[in-house]
């Protein structure tokens, strides 16, 4: 059995006195990859925000093995090992696809070390590694800016991968990509959970069933329940709440032939 | 085979270098530009340093700062005092005190004009006192995340402030007259061609140091990190890059650039006022690096020389009319060049460009 790395007890999020979230428990072991699901405004979102440092909570607790997160900064956050791939992909448009991977390199974040080091071979290598892994090896030298929705999904996949943190938060990595790619993100996701810990937030139920992880269903703001996809998938709770709704807006979204993937 | 590669990348930073160490003073030698050109070009040259600072800042890092002229005076007062100390008693009034303090009655020198008598220390507060005001100012707002308009709307109020307080006789730095009257420096007389070729040669090689410097960070990581913030200042916290810190050292370091500058054209043009650090001056330094074209460190340079030289002839020719031709240089700029500059020449020369690779493959094409 690994060993927790993440808890979080009582965490309560307001805005203007709605309660978008109020957690009374979470854990997450070393290595574990926990897909979170919920309707929309269940406060998935928020609570990536919370242990990222964007938002900061009314109450609570949020600890990293012996480290408050609660107290720190986003980068003292980064610096403890959580990183973190938004919703909407926010990579660096006027850069390359090569310079936003540098810039999620750990070791040159400071003035003088960005501004004198120099990229050893290897650690180019790496890089050139990483986003052959995401599929942009060809488009090293692109501006990020001019890459499809997909692909800019990838690369922030892929910054993060530079970053090596131990605890991914992932929201929505699967968002306007094809079935395909949608796949390929679900085998790269469980491969990396292999060395870290992922918390992924999606909508696609094919995609949660491929991950095949433990589910957390979170409802507006409390957490509902936790189990595997097969046991949420039957419980009357989650059905009554979350599925069932999904199912009736799956239909709509069908009807109106929309795209992308993501639905609730 | 590095050397070609470097050639190759800096050709235009070594044009300006030809440009300004060659060919200006070969044409100085043989008489076709007078001293006088050679003098004026000079305090131009200052300009583009304070300019290369803006757009390190706006351009890159999308900072806009209304108070870098307030920089450039700092630098500009130090070497200023000193100067004015070096005088001695060949003032109008003939006392060891500078001309202004005999006739606002001070009697004997303020305690901070004394370390100004040494140059060496003079050029240690020409190069701190604005990286540090710089410091403390960007410190304060940068920690407290404040950014965007908000940023420029306090800064201006800053230049507002210390020109009002440099305005001040109470400042003991000659109030609306600022410092003038200068004689020498280390030793050579101002007044002397020979002095004013030289300051000119060492603006011109200072000026190409800081070009090449800024090159140099603008390319390594570092520049990256700077584009970066401008792009998406929230996600670059998210890498773990500390933003407030890039924010205040790059807005010292332009503020430093800033200082150079004025510590070098005080000498060149004989007087400082605190007319210099006024708000127009600082919004007039962000039309040169607009006009110039922002995120280019050729553009300011350009901008920087270019407006100051319309200037110039246009304040000769048509007087009254300079800040109408410089806002309607502004507008034109923001309308139909949003790049400045240099942008719509690169613009010009990658079209040129694609019309010749079109006719080359056509031709190559043909049977």
């Amino acid at each position: 059995m690994n060993e927790r790395l993440l808890y979080v007890e009582n965490l309560s999020v307001s805005f203007d006195g709605f309660k978008a979230l109020d957690i009374s428990y979470f854990g997450l072991n070393e290595k574990e990859l926990r897909v979170v699901i919920g309707p929309n405004g269940a406060g998935k979102t928020t609570f990536m925000d919370v242990l990222c440092g964007k938002t900061k909570p009314d109450t609570g607790k949020a600890m990293l093995r012996e480290k408050d997160l609660l107290q720190l900064d986003e980068k003292g956050i980064v610096d403890l090992g959580v990183g973190r791939k938004f919703q909407t992909p926010s990579v660096f448009g006027s850069l390359t696809v090569f310079e936003n991977l540098l810039l999620a390199r750990k070791a040159d974040r400071g003035i003088f070390r960005s501004l004198f080091g120099t990229l050893s071979s290897s650690d180019r290598d790496k890089l050139v590694a990483i986003s052959e892994i995401v599929g942009l090896k060809n488009e090293l030298e692109r501006s990020a800016g001019l890459l499809s929705h997909g692909q800019k999904q990838w690369l922030e996949i892929g910054m993060l991968l530079v970053m090596e943190p131990e605890l991914m938060l992932i929201d929505e990595p699967a968002a306007g990509m094809t079935d395909e790619e949608t796949h390929k993100t679900g085998e790269l996701l469980k491969s990396l959970s292999k060395e870290r810990s992922v918390i992924v937030i999606e909508h696609d139920m094919e995609f949660v069933r491929q991950l095949d992880s433990l589910v957390t269903v979170l409802c507006e703001g409390k957490l509902l329940t936790e189990g595997t996809m097969e046991k949420v998938q039957n419980d009357p709770a989650v059905i009554e709440q979350y599925l069932g709704r999904a199912r009736e807006k799956k239909k709509e979204e069908k009807a109106i032939n929309a795209k992308g993937g993501s639905l609730g | 085979m590095k050397t070609p590669d470097f050639f190759r990348r800096e050709t235009s930073g070594l044009i300006l270098a030809f440009i300004l160490l060659l060919l200006v003073p070969v044409l100085n030698f043989t008489g076709i530009m007078s001293d006088l050109s050679i003098n004026l070009l000079g305090r131009y040259l200052c300009f583009a340093m304070v300019a290369i600072g803006i757009d390190l800042i706006w351009g890159y890092t999308g900072i806009l700062s209304l108070c870098q002229a307030l920089f450039f005076c700092l630098g500009g007062y130090c070497i200023g005092m000193h100067m004015l100390l070096k005088t001695g008693t060949q003032g109008t009034y003939g006392s060891a005190l500078p001309d202004f303090m005999v006739w606002t009655g001070v009697t004997s020198l303020p305690w901070f004009w004394r370390p100004f008598s040494s140059f060496g220390a003079m050029l240690f507060f020409g190069l701190v006192i604005p990286a540090l005001a710089a410091f403390i100012f960007g410190f304060f707002a940068f920690r407290s995340r404040i950014k965007g308009v908000y940023f420029s709307i306090i800064s201006q109020a800053l230049a507002l402030a210390a020109w009002l307080i440099f305005l001040r006789n109470e400042t003991r730095l000659g109030g609306t007259n600022g410092l003038t009257d200068f004689k020498t420096l280390l030793g050579f007389s101002l007044a002397d061609p020979g002095t004013k070729r030289g300051l000119y040669y060492l603006t011109a090689i200072v000026l190409m140091l800081v070009y090449f410097a800024c090159r140099f960070a603008i390319r390594s990581k570092f520049g990256k990190i700077l584009v970066a913030i401008r792009d998406s200042e929230t996600r670059v916290r998210f890498t773990g890059i500390s933003v407030a810190r890039y924010k205040i050292f790059i807005f010292s370091i332009a503020a430093l650039l800033a200082g150079i500058g004025g510590m070098l054209y005080v000498p060149q043009t004989g007087i400082i006022t605190p007319g210099r650090m006024d708000v127009r001056s600082s919004l007039e330094m962000v039309v040169w690096v607009a006009v110039g074209g922002r995120a280019t460190l050729m553009g300011p340079i350009i901008g920087a020389i270019g407006i100051s030289l319309l200037y110039s002839v246009l304040t000769g020719t048509l007087p009254g009319s300079w800040l109408y031709v410089l806002g309607g240089l502004f507008i034109v700029v923001v309308l139909f060049m949003p790049r400045g500059v240099t942008g719509a020449f690169e613009d010009a020369r990658t079209a040129l460009r694609k019309r010749f690779a079109g006719f080359r493959s056509d031709k190559g094409e043909a049977p």
